[in-house]
Formats: structure tokens, C-alpha cells, sequence
């Protein structure tokens, strides 16, 4: 039962991890159909942005709410700033270009958002651990839990309530599933799909940074460290489904479940196991397990 | 022949010989072009790369200007400037062949020095030796780099990751097993990243236990995460249900920092006891919040092992470096440092021999198998036919000073070389296994 609980736990914990970060990426492709590599830099510059405020704050217990304030902003300004730039000066001009290009173009991108960092960060490790510290460990299934680290499951239902919400009980997520249904029939009911690409971008950088900037304190913040994360964001997309809301958060947690299984059973299978229901998923069913249905075109 | 073409003749072979003694007499009495390898950019750049660049670049101003202390006082390396340059060790080993035969024929270096990734050294080893370019590696581990082939242009003044693994099994024997220990107790496991640092760290870590305390029994399921995860939730909680009370890390890089935090608020060390290799360099990072107790190394005598150590070089280091960095120097600093005094070594003493400034053959026998004091220990180029240094390693328990208010480390034990290093010529996993043979231990 107390390892039932621990693989439980673990594996929900780093889901939701993974689910802030590649909702981000899920969201631009369904509605975009751009795979974006800079999605990891956004990450990182959320991650950064996060530590520096929080270490600039220090080691307060007064200060709670303001890691956390600092923690959202950072993740909004980043969305804010580099989803601007990037979707409005550099994507906008590729849009009819060919599609690999267009993920080329996102691969430099993810470059130069890693190298701007060291020229703006430099290259030491930062350690913002004081709101992760302070929150301490809590016994569950006999073994203690970070505290904080639980707090992230509880974003990632509120990210997830949030984004059903807004998809499904509101008029301008009625306009994106209709971007995501064909970009053509929309631009002919009159929707500003120009306009909706910005704000889809924005939103999906501000979602790959919160994922960054709520993690810092987890972990040392260096450069490069985003690689990774960015590479595991495209296994739960494609196993859950390239543009599917429901496939990030169903690829999450297959991804979360079957790792921390491998962890605590065989760990030398961990990363293994991971691509290997990628490539079957791949094999069996190309488009992921939850993608949005095609329209059909005659 | 014509007066006129005895003339130009004459122009010819005096501009020749000029031609032929001017790059010689530059480079031989004013300046050696020295290509520093090290992390500059990647995870491993804050807590290795840029630390060791520092202490190497302390070193080199020193030596170049005549301000170290004794026994390297003498100004420049066989009386020549140094010109480091540097660059970053990022990208792999097939990128860092190609910037080293770019350093060596392209910008015609006099000599080599760093590496730390064990994957670089092992892809540069054989092509340093095939440009006959002299190399002096100054931090990667893998015992590999002798033992498959002998080098003959390339030294490495660090220990190998055997001496490492086994004078921690070593402390654990001395220290933690001295009185009277449960069985659960000597059971032990492991977290160390999935390549050939990490296997091999933990494969003589568990080859020294069973030879120290042979009633211990490892797990059966070791945590071997991915380089640069960061994330070790799932791996903490593994061995947390673990029975397994020891273990043994030989993590480096942000990687240690990121476990030992989100293991701190676990209440991990409440119930184990680890045991780290390497993580005397991610010990300041958390400052006060490092727990106490943890079994430290930092491969050799070097970084927070001693840092209250007095010997006179030992304490130049410390303050200079303190003086121009702000901060402690640690193990890599070290690292670096002493593989740029092994050169002014190679250099001083194949010039004194010569005569005259030294060829790159002389400099190498001069350095083949030579003893120097480093910063706290001596150092002995006595493996892999006078190329591959052994040295003395020291283990500790941390401990917050709280007098000093920074991390410190106490119940150091140092352990010879000749009692944690095979022999000159045995091949390290045979000659743990079969008992390690001829060993001393002090």
C-alpha cells in the first residue's frame, strides 16, 4: 500500500510538472500548427526571471506571498515580452512558409533565448529554494513529501480548470476551438485569426514559463537546463495528442505514472519506458491518443 | 656567377635565417600559447567550469608575473609568459576534438590543459597523442584513459574516480562501522547520473564495500537518473523505501545541488546517510541549509576539505582567490591550478636540463613521473608510465561552522594514495576484486 501510495504521488507530482509545461506547447500547435522549440526557452526565462526575483526578495518567512506574486509576473512577463516579439516580428513573416521551416525558426529561437540568458544571467547556478524550504515535508504513505512540490498538482488542476473553462464556457475559447478546426472557415466567418495567433502564442509562452518559474525553487537554475524538459513535453504531446488539451493532461500523467513506476521498480528502464510507449503510440496511432478530429476537406 | 646573384643569394639566406630563428626566439623567450579547456556555458559551467577557469587564471597571473609562492616563484614557465586562451568545453567530444585540432594547427598552441567531462578526455586523449600536441588533463575521472592505452602526450594530474569510490567505502569502514552497526544498517544504494562517471563511480564504490565490509549488501536497485534531470522525486522516494541506510552519489553540478534540496525538505537525511564523492562544490550554494552529517569528498585534498588548511600555498590560494573571486575556491579551482604548476614544473626543468628553452619532447620527460607539492597534498605522476597522477584523498563529515558562519567539515580522514590506487600497471577492477593487493594504508 505504501508504495501503491509513493508511485501514486510521484507520479502525479511530476504530471503536473509536465503538464503546465506542455499544455503551453499543445495549445500553439492546435491552434498554430507551429511545433515550437522555443517553448524551452521560454521555460528558462521563466525559471530565471522567477529566481532572481525571489532571491532579490531573500529568505523572509514575510515574503510568502511575494514568491508567489513573483513567480506568476515572472511567467506573464516572459509570455508577454518574448510571445510578442517572437510571434509578432519573426512568425508572423513565416506563416506561409514551409512548416519545417517554420520549427527551424523556433530551434534557432530556443538558441538564442539560451544564450541571451548567460549574457543577461551569466553562467552560475541559482538556487531559489526559500519558498520550497519554508513549506517543508509532510508524512504521506509513510515517507515525507516536499510540501511545495505538492503545491504544483494543485496549479496544474487549476491550470486545467481554468483552460476548460475558458475553451469550453466562453466566447473567445468558442473562436479558438474554431481556429483549431480550420483556420480557413474561420477567416471567412470573420474571425481575426491574426489577432488570435498573437494572443495563442502569448499564452502558450506564459504557460512554458510558469512551468519554469514554478519549478525554480526546486532545483539549481543553470543554463541549459531547460533541454530536457522541452524534449519531455514532446513525448506527452505526442502521446496524448498533438493540439489536444485533454492529450497533454492524459499524456502527463501516463508519462508521470509509468516513470515513477520505473523509478521504484527498475530504474534503469526509467527513460526506456517513456519512449517506448512513444514509439508504440506512434505505430499504432500516429496522430496521439486524443488529437482533435480533422475536418474534412473536398 | 654574377656579383648581383651572389648578392641575392645572399638576401635569400639571411632573410631565411632570420625567418627561421625570429617565430623561434618569440616563442621560446617571450610568450607560450596555452589553449584552457573547461565548462563555460552548460549546467556544469557555475559550479565547475567557471571555477576552474578562475583558479587557473589566479595560477597563471601568479606564475607570469613571479608572485606565487615557493616552490613556483620564479617568473613565467621556463622564463616565458604564459597566454592562456580559453574556451568552453560544451558540446560534446566530437565539437571538442574539433576545437582541439583547431587550438593545435590552426592557432599553433604550445600546450593543452583541462577537461573535465571524462567523455571529452577520452575522445581527446588518442588525438592529442596522434598530433603529438602535449596535453595536460586536470579533472576527468575515468581510469579508462590509462589503462585501455598508455598516452604519451597526454598527463592528467588528477586521481582517477577508483581512488575516489574506494577511500569512500574506505571512510564509511573506518568511521561509520566502527562501533557497533545493525545489519539493516550496512545495507546500502545509490544515486548516480546514467553515464560512465556515475557507473563507474558507484560499480568501485560497491567493489571497495565488499572488500571494506564485506557483511554489507548493496540494493538491488540503484538510482541511475539521466544527466541533467534536475528533477528526483520519484529517485527520492525510491530510496527512501529503501531499506538501504547508506548512500553513495557521486552527482556534480547542479544535478547535486537540485537532489540535496529537494531531498532537505523530505527529511531525507533524518534517515540516511549519504555519502558524496564530488559534492564538495555544491556545498556553499546552500550554505547553512546543507545538512550536517553528510560523508564529503572532493576528490583529493582540495576545495572544502581544506579550507582551513595552513600550508603556506594552500593559504596564498585561498585568500587570492577569495580576494579576486569573492568566494572560496573550490575542487576544480584546485584542479586547474595544479595542472598549469605542472607545466612551469615540465618547463623550469627540461629548460634547466636543456640549457636553453625547451622542446615539447624535452618538457614531456622533464614531467614523466615527477613529484610536486600541490596546494595541501603532493602530487606523484607515478601511473600510466609517469603520466597519470596519484595522490592522497580525504573524506569528512560536513559540519555548519557556525563560529565562521559558512559550511565546513570535520572528522577529515586522509587516505594515502598507495592505499586507495592499484599499482602502477594493474588494471583497477582485478586488482580491487582480487583483494587489492599491496595496498597500504596508513
Amino acid at each position: 500500500m505504501q508504495f501503491l501510495i509513493t508511485v501514486l504521488l510521484d507520479g502525479l507530482i511530476y504530471a503536473s510538472y509536465l503538464f503546465i509545461v506542455s499544455l503551453g506547447l499543445t495549445i500553439t500547435f492546435g491552434v498554430m500548427k507551429i511545433l515550437n522549440v522555443a517553448h524551452g526557452g521560454f521555460f528558462a526565462w521563466g525559471a530565471y526571471l522567477a529566481s532572481i526575483s525571489i532571491i532579490y526578495l531573500g529568505d523572509n518567512e514575510y515574503n510568502s506571498f511575494l514568491y508567489y506574486f513573483a513567480i506568476f509576473l515572472s511567467a506573464i512577463i516572459v509570455g508577454l515580452f518574448f510571445g510578442y516579439i517572437i510571434e509578432r516580428f519573426i512568425l508572423r513573416k513565416m506563416y506561409n512558409e514551409d512548416i519545417h521551416l517554420i520549427v527551424l525558426a523556433t530551434f534557432g529561437l530556443f538558441w538564442i533565448l539560451e544564450d541571451l540568458i548567460l549574457h543577461v544571467f551569466g553562467v552560475d547556478p541559482l538556487m531559489p529554494y526559500y519558498p520550497a524550504m519554508e513549506l517543508g515535508g509532510i508524512e504521506l504513505g509513510g515517507i515525507f513529501q516536499g510540501v511545495y512540490s505538492l503545491t504544483l498538482a494543485g496549479l496544474a488542476i487549476i491550470v486545467a480548470f481554468i483552460c476548460w473553462y475558458f475553451l469550453k464556457k466562453t466566447k473567445y475559447g468558442k473562436v479558438l476551438q474554431s481556429v483549431i478546426f480550420d483556420r480557413e472557415v474561420s477567416v471567412s466567418m470573420g474571425i481575426n485569426v491574426t489577432k488570435v495567433y498573437l494572443i495563442t502564442f502569448i499564452i502558450g509562452g506564459m504557460l512554458g514559463a510558469l512551468g519554469g518559474a514554478y519549478i525554480a525553487p526546486t532545483i539549481s537554475v543553470s543554463p541549459g537546463f531547460a533541454i530536457d524538459v522541452v524534449v519531455m513535453s514532446f513525448a506527452v504531446v505526442v502521446i496524448g495528442g498533438m493540439g489536444s488539451v485533454p492529450g497533454a493532461l492524459i499524456g502527463s500523467l501516463i508519462v508521470g505514472l509509468v516513470r515513477a513506476f520505473a523509478v521504484h521498480q527498475a530504474p534503469i528502464l526509467e527513460l526506456f519506458i517513456i519512449y517506448a510507449i512513444m514509439a508504440i503510440v506512434l505505430i499504432i496511432k500516429p496522430e496521439g491518443l486524443f488529437a482533435p478530429p480533422k475536418p474534412r476537406k473536398i | 656567377m654574377k656579383l648581383t646573384n651572389l648578392k641575392t643569394l645572399g638576401k635569400i639566406a639571411i632573410t631565411g635565417l632570420i625567418a627561421s630563428i625570429l617565430p623561434m626566439s618569440v616563442n621560446a623567450k617571450d610568450t607560450v600559447k596555452v589553449g584552457v579547456v573547461s565548462f563555460l556555458t552548460g549546467p556544469a559551467a557555475g559550479p565547475f567550469g567557471t571555477p576552474a577557469k578562475q583558479g587557473a587564471e589566479i595560477v597563471i597571473d601568479a606564475i607570469n608575473s613571479g608572485t606565487m609562492p615557493a616552490p613556483y616563484n620564479t617568473k613565467g614557465f621556463a622564463g616565458a609568459t604564459m597566454n592562456p586562451i580559453f574556451s568552453d568545453e560544451s558540446g560534446g567530444g566530437t565539437k571538442q576534438v574539433g576545437l582541439f585540432r583547431d587550438f593545435v594547427q590552426k592557432q599553433n598552441v604550445d600546450a593543452m590543459i583541462g577537461y573535465i567531462s571524462s567523455g571529452n578526455c577520452m575522445a581527446i586523449g588518442p588525438v592529442a597523442d596522434e598530433v603529438k600536441m602535449l596535453t595536460i588533463f586536470s579533472t576527468c575521472g575515468t581510469e579508462r584513459l590509462y589503462e585501455e592505452k598508455l598516452r604519451s602526450h597526454v598527463f592528467r594530474t588528477q586521481g582517477n574516480a577508483v581512488g575516489d569510490s574506494l577511500a569512500a567505502a574506505k571512510y564509511i569502514a573506518d568511521e561509520y562501522f566502527k562501533g557497533k552497526v545493525s545489519t539493516a544498517d550496512k545495507m546500502y544504494t545509490g544515486i548516480n547520473q546514467n553515464y560512465a562517471w556515475g557507473q563507474d563511480s558507484y560499480k568501485f564504490f560497491k567493489l571497495g564495500m565488499a572488500q571494506y565490509v564485506p557483511s554489507a549488501v548493496g540494493s538491488s536497485k540503484p538510482q541511475f537518473p539521466k544527466l541533467f534531470s534536475g528533477q528526483y522525486g520519484s529517485e527520492i522516494s525510491a530510496l527512501s523505501l529503501d531499506k538501504a541506510k547508506i548512500v553513495h552519489t557521486s552527482f556534480w553540478n547542479g544535478d547535486f545541488e537540485a537532489f540535496m534540496l529537494q531531498a532537505l525538505v523530505r527529511g531525507f537525511f533524518q534517515k540516511k546517510i549519504l555519502v558524496s564523492s564530488v559534492g564538495g562544490s555544491g556545498v556553499d550554494s546552500l550554505d547553512k541549509k546543507f545538512p550536517d552529517g553528510v560523508i564529503m569528498g572532493t576528490r583529493g585534498n582540495v576545495g572544502l576539505i581544506v579550507r582551513n588548511d595552513t600550508t603556506p600555498l594552500n593559504k596564498w590560494f585561498i585568500d587570492s582567490y577569495k580576494k579576486r573571486y569573492g568566494a572560496y575556491p573550490l575542487g576544480p579551482s584546485y584542479q586547474y591550478a595544479r595542472a598549469v604548476m605542472l607545466y612551469k614544473i615540465g618547463m623550469d626543468k627540461a629548460a634547466k636540463a636543456a640549457g636553453k628553452f625547451p622542446t615539447q619532447d624535452q618538457v614531456i620527460t622533464a614531467m614523466k613521473g615527477v613529484t610536486f607539492e600541490s596546494f595541501a597534498d603532493t602530487i606523484e605522476m607515478k601511473r600510466g608510465d609517469g603520466h597519470q597522477a596519484v595522490h592522497s584523498i580525504a573524506y569528512g563529515v560536513t559540519k555548519y561552522n557556525k563560529a565562521k558562519g559558512e559550511p565546513g567539515i570535520e572528522k577529515v580522514i586522509k587516505y594515502s594514495a598507495s592505499c586507495i590506487y592499484p599499482p602502477a600497471g594493474a588494471i583497477s577492477q582485478k586488482w580491487v576484486e582480487s583483494g587489492m593487493p599491496g595496498r597500504k594504508c596508513n
